[in-house]
């Protein structure tokens, strides 16, 4: 068997979905004959044909407002975004109408669709392409947010976001997309979200991430190895809603804890889990949680964007700061 | 320096119907329908019904039973007119103040009120597909686009119909809504309900557009003009428009136009922006009082039929008021019910908080 991409997992979980399920239809801009401009979407288009895999005008919020009227219909419609960037014109229709359908209606209509975009810096993309801000969408009641991290839980994952009956962003952090290369068979098998997946066991400190710096962090986690410590590295791959319950037991096992984002610190996703850990966990920790996240700034532009994503060397620095207190 | 030569490259005009002038007498040949006195009445009854629950509903928000209420005063024509003439299988894409088109499709007054009445039950309605009141303007439109995709990638023959006022025609949905309908050539049918009034702000202050209609020409749609409080004039102009996009000739956009007599909500007080002399003109122009002229000239209708009538419709709407008092507070766990399908494990601790009162 092949071993494929991160990228490469998305495409093959999309095929196995649409041929399994009539109802799963995809679009986005340039997403049918281009197969979209990271290729997420490459071949299914002559494989599906133009009634389930299309090309819409250049709208996003169009994009998401037909994914909320087919959702509601009974399709399973699954909607590139080109960027998470430009996801915004898409905002209201996500928030307002996707979000609440089942709420507003008591169940009577819903939204069972994926909202697919790939976020976060690193691959020297002009304005706009690189910022990461999946807490916006984890800010709101009925949405939930999913970011895999590798490319078994792209595919796991996406079929997941899939079949379930309430509407999923789902982020691909690009800048790890052609990253690594797994072994992924393609059996249909779905991953559980709402699930943060435990990838090194260890006691002496838990490094909690998602998405692209999973690189950095397992990076990390291997030179503390090597040095002699025992570390545990969670990707929470559900930011919402949170798998507090797998945090909360490693930091009753190891007391202490770094969390590792990208996106900028204020309100965010680790913010919540800080908070989190705060409540319910606070008189297990020996040391501070400490957060290494992207500095509350706007996203540079490329030049510096691996100033402001967190480097090995600052994720080591709080590691160590925290192990040391 | 001689003239530079510009070639026509794209014309367009638009058409305005109307059947009946403003007091009931034809203003053009009338239509086949014009002589089915059985529809045409049967029409009526139902405009007369709108009007005495519209009466009941802000008279309930007036005496604090009811919240905020949008009245659909002088507009009845145009939802009695779509609701009769969309199939029970077709796709409605409402904004909030198309009780007419509802009313005939599932919805009970009890579930309008409902709604109003700060409940999200109202939008649980006998009706599988339609979608519930939009409230963030012009939204439901891409809705509609939604919908009307389904229906056409599975070779469905069924029509959605997207209503939306003036107003809305000036928000970027109902510009992409239009848009993607003309590429993709969907069963759509857009209706905008001029009403010549976003709350406070005038039609004219929305657009230098001439017509309403003519945004569709953008678009590549095919729309027109008809008189909104001309009962059969709709029925022409929407049966039409139906069809086609029925059988498969495309989405169509028709501008009717009509005007809100009373205030833009309950919550609204139209005397600080209009004058009461425009509202005046305009109960001129209303539209039951149009079709009962009309009835009347033909001899299908008298005044013993219209006491009758009016106490029918009265009682009627008094019966159904019962259910709507009736209805228990929701359970504050409601809340929770229906935010995902299964509630994810992160919310069960708010959800004990609220179970335990
Ligand atoms: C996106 C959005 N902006 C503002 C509002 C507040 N608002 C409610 S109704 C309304 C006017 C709508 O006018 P029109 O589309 O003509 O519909 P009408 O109320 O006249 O039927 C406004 C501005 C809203 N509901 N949604
Ligand atoms: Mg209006």
């Amino acid at each position: 068997m092949p071993e494929i991409t991160l990228v490469e997992a998305v495409t093959q979980a999309l095929a196995y979905e649409m041929g399994a399920d009539n109802n799963v239809v995809v679009f986005g801009e340039d997403i049918a004959l281009n197969g979209g401009v990271f290729r997420a979407t490459d071949g299914l288009h002559a494989k599906f044909g133009d009634d389930r895999v299309f090309d819409t005008p250049l709208a996003e919020n169009l994009i998401a407002g037909i994914t909320v009227g087919m959702a509601a219909q009974g399709l399973k419609p699954v909607a590139e975004f080109q960027f998470m960037g430009f996801i915004y014109p898409g905002f209201n229709q996500i928030v307002c109408h996707a979000a609440r359908m089942r709420n507003r209606t008591r169940g009577r209509l819903s939204c069972p669709a994926v909202f697919r975009a790939p976020y976060g810096g690193g691959i020297r993309a002009p304005e706009h392409h690189s910022e990461s801000t999946e807490a916006l969408f984890a800010h709101i009641p009925g949405l939930r947010v999913v970011i895999p991290s590798s490319p078994a839980r792209a595919y796991g994952l996406l079929l997941a976001a899939i079949r379930d009956p309430d509407p999923v962003m789902f982020l691909e952090p690009k800048r790890i997309y052609r990253h690594v290369k797994q072994d992924v068979p393609d059996n249909g098998e779905a991953l559980p979200l709402d699930t943060a997946f435990v990838l090194r066991e260890g006691n002496d400190i838990t490094l909690v991430t998602w998405g692209a710096m999973i690189k950095e962090t397992l990076a990390v986690a291997d030179q503390l190895t090597n040095e002699g410590l025992s570390v545990e590295v969670i990707d929470v791959a559900t930011v919402k809603p949170l798998d507090m319950d797998t945090i909360l037991q490693s930091i009753a096992k190891t007391g202490r804890c770094v969390i590792i984002q990208e996106a900028v610190k204020t309100c965010s996703v680790g913010s919540e889990i800080a908070a989190n850990i705060a409540e319910k966990g606070l008189f297990d920790l020996h040391a501070p949680v400490k957060r290494v996240t992207g500095f509350d700034t706007t996203m540079p532009y490329f030049k510096l964007e691996y100033d402001y994503i967190p480097s090995e060397a600052r994720i080591k620095q709080a590691v160590m700061e925290t192990l040391e207190y | 320096m001689s003239e530079v030569i510009k070639s026509t490259v794209a014309e367009f005009n638009i058409t305005y119907t109307q059947f009946l002038d403003e007091s009931g007498k034809p203003s053009q040949d009338l239509p086949s329908i014009a002589k089915d006195f059985d529809k045409l009445i049967k029409l009526y009854r139902f405009m007369v019904f709108l009007r005495a629950f519209d009466t009941k509903a802000i008279n309930l928000q007036r005496t604090g039973k009811l919240g905020t209420y949008a009245a659909i005063l002088g507009q009845e024509a145009v939802g009695t007119v779509i609701g009769e003439l969309m199939q029970k299988e077709d796709i409605l894409a409402p904004a909030y103040r198309e009780y007419g088109i509802q009313l005939q499709r599932g919805m009970k007054i009890q579930d309008i009120l409902n709604f109003w009445g700060g409940d999200e039950r109202g939008n649980n309605f006998a009706n599988p597909h339609d979608f519930s009141m939009c409230v963030p303007i012009a939204s439901q439109c891409l809705h509609a686009a939604g919908a009307a995709k389904a229906v056409q990638i599975r070779k469905e023959k069924r029509v959605v119909v997207a209503v939306c006022g003036d107003g809305a025609t000036s928000e970027g949905d109902f510009y992409e809504a239009m848009n993607v309908a003309g590429t993709w050539k969907l069963p759509l049918v857009f209706i905008v309900c001029n009403n010549q009034w976003a709350i406070s702000v005038p039609r004219h202050v929305q657009s230098a557009a001439g017509t309403l209609a003519q945004k569709a020409i953008a678009a590549g749609i095919p729309s027109e003009q008809v008189d909104g409080n001309d009962v059969i004039a709709m029925h022409e102009v929407v049966e039409q428009a139906l069809d086609r996009a029925r059988n498969g000739d495309g989405p169509y956009v028709i501008e009717a136009i009509t005007y809100r007599l009373h205030d833009h909500t309950t919550a609204d007080d139209a005397t600080r922006y209009r004058s009461q002399e425009e509202v005046d003109q305009a109960w001129q122009r209303e539209p039951i009082k149009r079709i009962h002229n009309y009835l009347v000239a033909n001899n299908k209708w008298n005044d013993d039929l219209e006491t009758k009538l009016q106490e029918e419709m009265k009682a009627h709407v008094a019966e159904e008021l019962e259910g709507y008092f009736n209805m228990p507070k929701p359970k504050a766990t409601d809340m929770f019910e229906h935010m995902y399908e299964t509630l994810p494990d992160a919310l069960l601790e708010q959800y004990e908080i609220v179970s335990q009162g």
